[in-house]
């Protein structure tokens, strides 16, 4: 008995060996097969990805709640002690605020009555998700976010994405209840943009740093330090004028723009329904709410 | 008979235990910190529980687990899948080869192991993603990646130490 089970041994350990390397081997091959479909196949690779990040997704959001309380109670202590100052700056803000609301409002007629005269379609209110962060630091190599809308509420793709201030990126990957934004300063994110003041178009493209890089600039153009720039809403993904940054260094070798997102604060996202703000248009203006 | 039942689920338990804490890492890795530039820079924190696992009970943490894990991270963290499981895979082989200075070496030969180790980890890991998206992507996020990396595996070390002796010293 003890013979024959160690005979059975002997010839087991090697053909067990034998078996781990052969599944190391499938499983690496299966890896390398799998690099190069995500570059190939997207459509694929995008289904599986948000079926993982639908299945993941609440735990996330359980996970990413204490942090931000404490980030929060943090932040509110931090706070306490110059309330003072604050209160009166923000006083002074908005006294300054609502002087530019009563120019505002003046400009909002004006600019209606013109467009009649033109016959001018106004243009819709865009409609918006507003999404939670549950999950960055894709690492080095990836400026990507995951948020925790998706398709249940109304979440599509290449919509835009707004931090507060300014566009943080573009709508990539849908779940259920999930999706996967792209940031600005991604290497593959690109952005058709406009200055501001000159109106001259360009592409506002990552290269996974801080600052993304303007290209395919006109050829004798040379952008203002401070400039402003948006959106062109060329090639119609975004709508046009949402602030993305300031020229921040402009030289012969290239362009570099400082988004006016605060990468390491924004805790949620503005998604613009752009797609069904286009449609809107279409309807007669009663139908869609016009800013108050 | 029962209690050999309950004897057996706990067994069984207690050896998914490393899996199981590394994937809760692989979560709480992606968990969004306000701290400035930390998304790009997020230590590996896969790298450590591989490296780990596979020098102290490479016996539950198999390729299998690991190609699992890897996959899973690749998935969640939106990079070109394939990668994180290759790189992994790679890193509890070359690591596992080693086991024979480094398994019941010193803490700070273990350590030291880790800091090659893991090195080899992070240039496959921009190779390949630099052969993948066909540009060159800077490297300094990623040395700086690997540091914090080095420099916080003592910390997790100790922590999985602890970890390993409270729920797996029956097995």
């Amino acid at each position: 008995m003890k013979t024959r089970g160690n005979s059975v041994l002997r010839l087991a350990t090697p053909v067990r060996a034998w078996a781990q390397r052969f599944a190391l081997a499938l499983m690496l091959c299966t890896a390398f097969g799998l690099m190069l479909m995500s570059r190939s196949d997207t459509a694929g690779v995008e289904r599986l990805r948000m079926t993982v990040a639908d299945a993941v997704a609440p735990i996330l959001g359980l996970m990413a709640e204490p942090v931000s309380t404490v980030t929060r109670m943090v932040q509110s202590i931090g706070a306490l002690g110059d309330i003072y100052a604050q209160n009166e700056e923000l006083r002074q803000e908005n006294e300054r605020l609502l002087q530019w609301l009563d120019a505002a409002k003046a400009l909002q007629q004006e600019n209606a009555s013109l467009r009649q005269l033109l016959n001018l379609s106004a243009p819709a209110t865009p409609r918006y998700v507003t999404t939670r962060i549950i999950g960055d630091n894709g690492g080095a190599f990836v400026r990507t976010v995951l948020v925790s809308s998706g398709a249940r509420e109304g979440v599509r793709k290449n919509q835009a994405a707004i931090a507060g201030e300014g566009l943080a990126g573009r709508v990539i990957e849908v779940g259920e209840r999930a999706a996967r934004v792209l940031l600005l300063t991604d290497i593959n994110s690109r952005v058709p943009v406009a200055l501001e003041n000159s109106r001259v178009r360009a592409v506002l493209a990552g290269d996974n740093g801080p600052m993304p890089q303007l290209v395919h600039l006109p050829p004798d153009t040379v952008p203002e330090i401070g400039e402003r720039v948006v959106t062109s809403g060329f090639g119609g993904l975004f709508p046009p004028g949402i602030p993305v940054g300031t020229v921040a260094h402009a030289s012969p070798e290239g362009v570099q723009v400082l988004p006016l997102v605060a990468w390491d604060r924004i805790e949620f996202l503005r998604l613009v329904d752009y797609e069904a703000a286009d449609l809107a248009g279409l309807l007669p203006e009663n139908a869609v709410g016009a800013p108050r | 008979m029962r209690r050999s039942f309950w004897h057996r689920l706990d067994q069984f338990a207690r050896q998914l235990f490393p899996f199981a804490l590394t994937l809760a890492l692989l979560l709480a890795s992606l968990v969004p910190l306000p701290l400035p530039a930390y998304a790009s820079v997020t230590p590996s924190f896969m790298v450590m529980a591989v490296y780990f696992w596979t020098l102290h009970r490479p016996d539950l943490m198999p390729p299998s687990a690991i190609f699992v894990i890897g996959l899973l991270q690749d998935f969640l963290t939106g990079g070109t899948l394939g990668i994180g499981a290759i790189v992994l895979l790679a890193l509890s082989f070359a690591t596992g080869s080693q086991r024979r200075f480094l398994g019941g070496a010193l803490f700070v030969t273990v350590w030291a192991g880790f800091v090659v180790n893991s090195a080899g980890a992070a240039i496959l890991t921009w190779l390949l993603n630099t052969l993948a998206a066909g540009a060159m992507f800077d490297p300094r996020p990623a040395l700086f990646q690997y540091l914090l990396t080095v420099g916080l595996y003592p910390s997790m070390g100790w922590l999985l130490v602890r970890a390993q002796r409270a729920v797996l010293r029956p097995v």
